[in-house]
């Protein structure tokens, strides 16, 4: 049932996107794209903060293993794209064990800080081997438009197109995921960790899983990146990038995926529509330049104030109050962040009422079964 | 029990349907109509019968910025000056300079943006070779004409691939043989290193130097990564070699490093750098900015003295020429607040070649115009040798003068040389004399 629901949920989606990038110019396609590939990441990020509890400020680098190793398989053995694709997820996910396996044994501000360390070392090792990664200049990847969509076909369209499908299908597998065993026992390891443990489950495991499922969407996304911007360069993957997909798993929700495409949202869009705002305006370049920064500064404070829950959280809680008759919300609903993941900006909510929820909503699921 | 839910994913898409539309909405009212009585025309994208609007992608935040982000206000002040004396046969100039923070993925966002949202008309002076090499292949199969790329890299100049992308300031390779060429003369038989950025930049000027230097005079070659401030190891291995010149393909940062580096090793070569990286004024700050991080005083023109450069331009220092005297004047009144330094010139004296460009495109040009007006040639203007531009080649200057930094300004030591890009071709003294700037200040 869940089941079908997501993937109804995702083609209607799907429908909108395809008619929406028929009708907007090439730039903005390409901007649904990059939209898009933010949205595998951001939710992958999602996954493993909202859900497993634990933090990331390394995600930045996955995206980059996923992109260079897209780069590296299609120069050097020619595969093409969607062996592509699949492989450089797989890397990525194997990259994101490793990790994991060192990341379960860390908690809080160490997991932060051993995976800010990857953020900040792995883009200097593209630098290491110039011949290999090509140095500040990057190497190039080629994504054509695929020929029976006909010479014509705009290429920033069919990349839209290859990045939404990518972003629907991780979205469907995300949603199933969290309603499957998988999802409830690391939403109960990332609530309590030893009340997880003496109910039976394997903690660490789950933790070192919720890394491989994050960091394959964190490659997706960079391979994506990579193929809508034809280039794989170390500038692109910065701490900066790192903290950004933090930033937007927050500002958009922490723990929803609807979250996460809010998040999106605003990572891409913000900073162009005010730089266009700043420059038709007459803005000096050396103000104007910084403003994207400060609005991105006073779009987090706003929301964070207003939505302590993210976008979609607030989104929720205005719904709730335009219409009061809504029962309280199933605990797969939005209001799951409330619940208090440790990074979390703090619950808006007593947290005891929610993990009433949380733990009575969880026997009727379970019985549901 | 699920209302809650399935007001998730459909709400969303409808909202952000929404917000993408919109916002598409807001930003598409930008194309003017022409007035009927003249016969300018919206003869080619990001031509308007009033304006023409034109792109770049600069360093306007990021390492890269302090120094290059006084270009494109510059040149800027420059299409002002013109736009307040006519314009281009009528046409104001736009220019519509992005931010890309020297990140090659950010160039391609916003030079997609230029050309598929914004029309320009074409790409001028996109800054840097890692950032520009991004976007040149897009540029040229969507026939934007790429002119004027801020970089020496020789890639440029390849018709036959990129038959829209025109280089303009003196290439590294050149640069590398005049400097060469110069050592070879004055320091005969004297132990040389080099010190060069580790991309294409620090390699073409490698190529160029090791076109004129005999290679048995070389005894160290070190290279730096941009993102590594730590140059100790490489100036020690200089050092250690015995070096007595050092020639230095830097940008303005790593200069002053290896300058702070040696003094700190006692170790005193003769310093011969490349153009980009030896600006005194940007050098001298530097170099005091530096040192003072380390809790030492220095000061910054005493340690530049004697700096041996090259120059593409008139020297900042020679008051009496025409070119500098005018584009002081235009600084002055545009953009009094950044300092005249080599930057505020080359943002302006490349905005002189373009409305040089476009005057000779036609009345109401499309952007092959453009293009062909390029390749037919353009007169020397503020440069001071001649163009190479042709069909078959789209490298812009073709020579430099060497200069040597004497308190705080390059002061011209010898003739104007040019040369090519090839191994067997020398480097001769410049015959021609340079023009003097218009009186109009317009091409």
């Amino acid at each position: 049932m869940t089941l079908l629901r997501h993937l109804a949920a995702a083609v209607v989606l799907g429908l909108i996107l395809v008619l929406l990038t028929i009708r907007l110019d090439p730039f903005r396609d390409y901007q649904i794209a990059e939209i898009a590939c933010y949205v595998i990441a951001v939710a992958g990020l999602t996954a493993l903060v909202g859900w497993s509890g634990q933090i990331s400020l390394g995600h930045g680098a996955f995206m980059a293993i996923g992109a260079y190793s897209a780069a590296l398989l299609q120069l050097h053995w020619h595969w093409p794209l969607y062996v592509v694709l699949l492989a450089s997820t797989v890397i990525t996910a194997a990259s994101g064990a490793v990790v994991g396996v060192a990341a379960a044994r860390l908690r809080g501000p160490y997991l932060a800080g051993a995976t800010l360390l990857l953020a900040v070392a792995l883009p200097s090792l593209a630098l290491s081997d110039n011949n290999l990664f090509g140095g500040d200049q990057g190497l190039t990847v080629v994504a054509n438009t695929p020929a029976f969509l006909g010479a014509s076909f705009p290429l920033t369209r069919w990349q839209a197109w290859l990045t939404c499908g990518c972003a629907l299908i991780i979205l469907v597998l995300l949603a199933n995921l969290a309603r499957s065993r998988v999802g409830r026992s690391w939403r109960a390891a990332g609530d309590d960790e030893v009340a997880a443990a003496l109910a039976g489950l394997n903690v660490a495991r789950l933790r070192v899983l919720a890394f491989v499922v994050s960091a394959a969407c964190a490659g997706l996304a960079g391979v994506l990146l990579a193929v809508t911007t034809s280039i794989v360069s170390p500038g692109a993957f910065t701490l900066t990038l790192s903290v950004a997909l933090l930033t937007g798993a927050v500002l958009g929700g922490l723990g929803s995926l609807a979250g996460a495409v809010w998040g999106s949202l605003v990572l891409v869009l913000v900073p162009t529509y005010v730089t266009d705002v700043a420059t038709s305006h007459g803005l000096s370049s050396s103000a104007g330049s910084n403003i994207p920064v400060v609005a991105y500064g006073v779009v987090l404070v706003v929301v964070m104030l207003l939505f302590p829950n993210g976008i979609q959280g607030g989104l929720v809680r205005l719904y709730r109050l335009a219409a009061p008759r809504v029962p309280a919300p199933h605990w797969r609903g939005r209001a799951q962040p409330e619940s208090g993941a440790p990074v979390s900006p703090g619950p808006a909510k007593p947290p005891r009422a929610s993990a009433s929820e949380h733990s009575a909503s969880e026997h009727q699921e379970e019985g549901s079964i | 029990m699920n209302r809650s839910h399935r007001v998730g994913l459909p709400a969303v898409a409808a909202v952000a349907a929404a917000a993408l539309v919109l916002s598409a909405c807001g930003s598409s009212g930008g194309s003017s109509s022409g007035s009927k009585s003249s016969a300018l025309t919206a003869s080619a994208p990001g031509i308007t019968a009033t304006t023409i609007t034109i792109g770049s992608h600069q360093p306007l935040t990021g390492v890269a910025a302090p120094g290059y982000d006084e270009i494109a206000p510059a040149s800027n002040a420059y299409f002002d000056y013109v736009n307040a004396h006519g314009g281009v046969d009528g046409r104001k100039i736009v220019y519509k300079y992005l931010n890309d923070q020297y990140n090659p993925t950010d160039t391609v966002s916003v030079v997609k943006q230029l050309v598929l949202q914004d029309n320009v008309y074409a790409i001028f002076n996109g800054l840097g070779t890692p950032t520009h090499l991004a976007v040149a292949p897009f540029l040229n199969q969507e026939k934007v004409p790429d002119v004027f790329v801020a970089s020496g890299c020789e890639c440029w100049n390849a018709p036959s691939t990129w038959p829209e992308t025109f280089g303009w300031q003196l290439d590294y390779v050149r640069e590398g043989k005049i400097l060469g060429s110069y050592i070879k003369q004055h320091f005969a038989g004297q132990k040389i290193g080099y010190f060069y950025q580790d991309d294409e930049f620090g390699k073409d000027g490698v190529k160029g130097l090791d076109m004129e230097i005999p290679k048995a005079d070389v005894v160290s070659r070190q290279s730096y990564d941009p993102t590594n401030i730590n140059v100790g190891p490489q100036v020690a291995a200089l050092k250690a070699a015995g070096a007595k010149v050092v020639v230095s393909f830097t940008v303005p940062a790593f200069t002053a490093l290896l300058k702070l580096n040696s003094l700190k090793l006692g170790f005193s070569p003769t310093y011969v750098v490349s153009d980009v990286g030896a600006d005194p004024i940007t050098l001298a700050g530097l170099l005091e900015a530096y040192a003072k991080q380390g809790g030492a005083k220095v000061s910054g023109n005493a340690l530049t003295q004697g700096i041996i450069t090259d120059g593409y331009l008139p020297t900042l220092g020679d008051t009496g020429n025409s070119w500098i005297a005018l584009f002081k004047k235009i600084h002055d009144t545009y953009i009094p607040k950044l300092p005249f330094d080599g930057n505020v010139l080359y943002g302006e004296a490349v905005a002189y070649t373009f409305v040089q460009a476009m005057l000779k495109a036609g009345r109401n040009p499309t952007r092959e115009d453009l293009v062909k007006a390029i390749q037919a040639g353009l007169p020397q203007g503020p440069a001071v040798a001649p163009y190479a531009y042709s069909a078959s080649v789209h490298s812009g200057m073709t020579g430099a003068y060497i200069g040597i930094i004497k308190n705080g300004v390059i002061v011209q030591e010898g003739p104007v040389l040019t040369t090519t890009t090839s191994a067997t071709s020398p480097v001769s003294t410049y015959t021609g004399s340079a023009p003097a700037a218009p009186a109009s200040g317009l091409p």
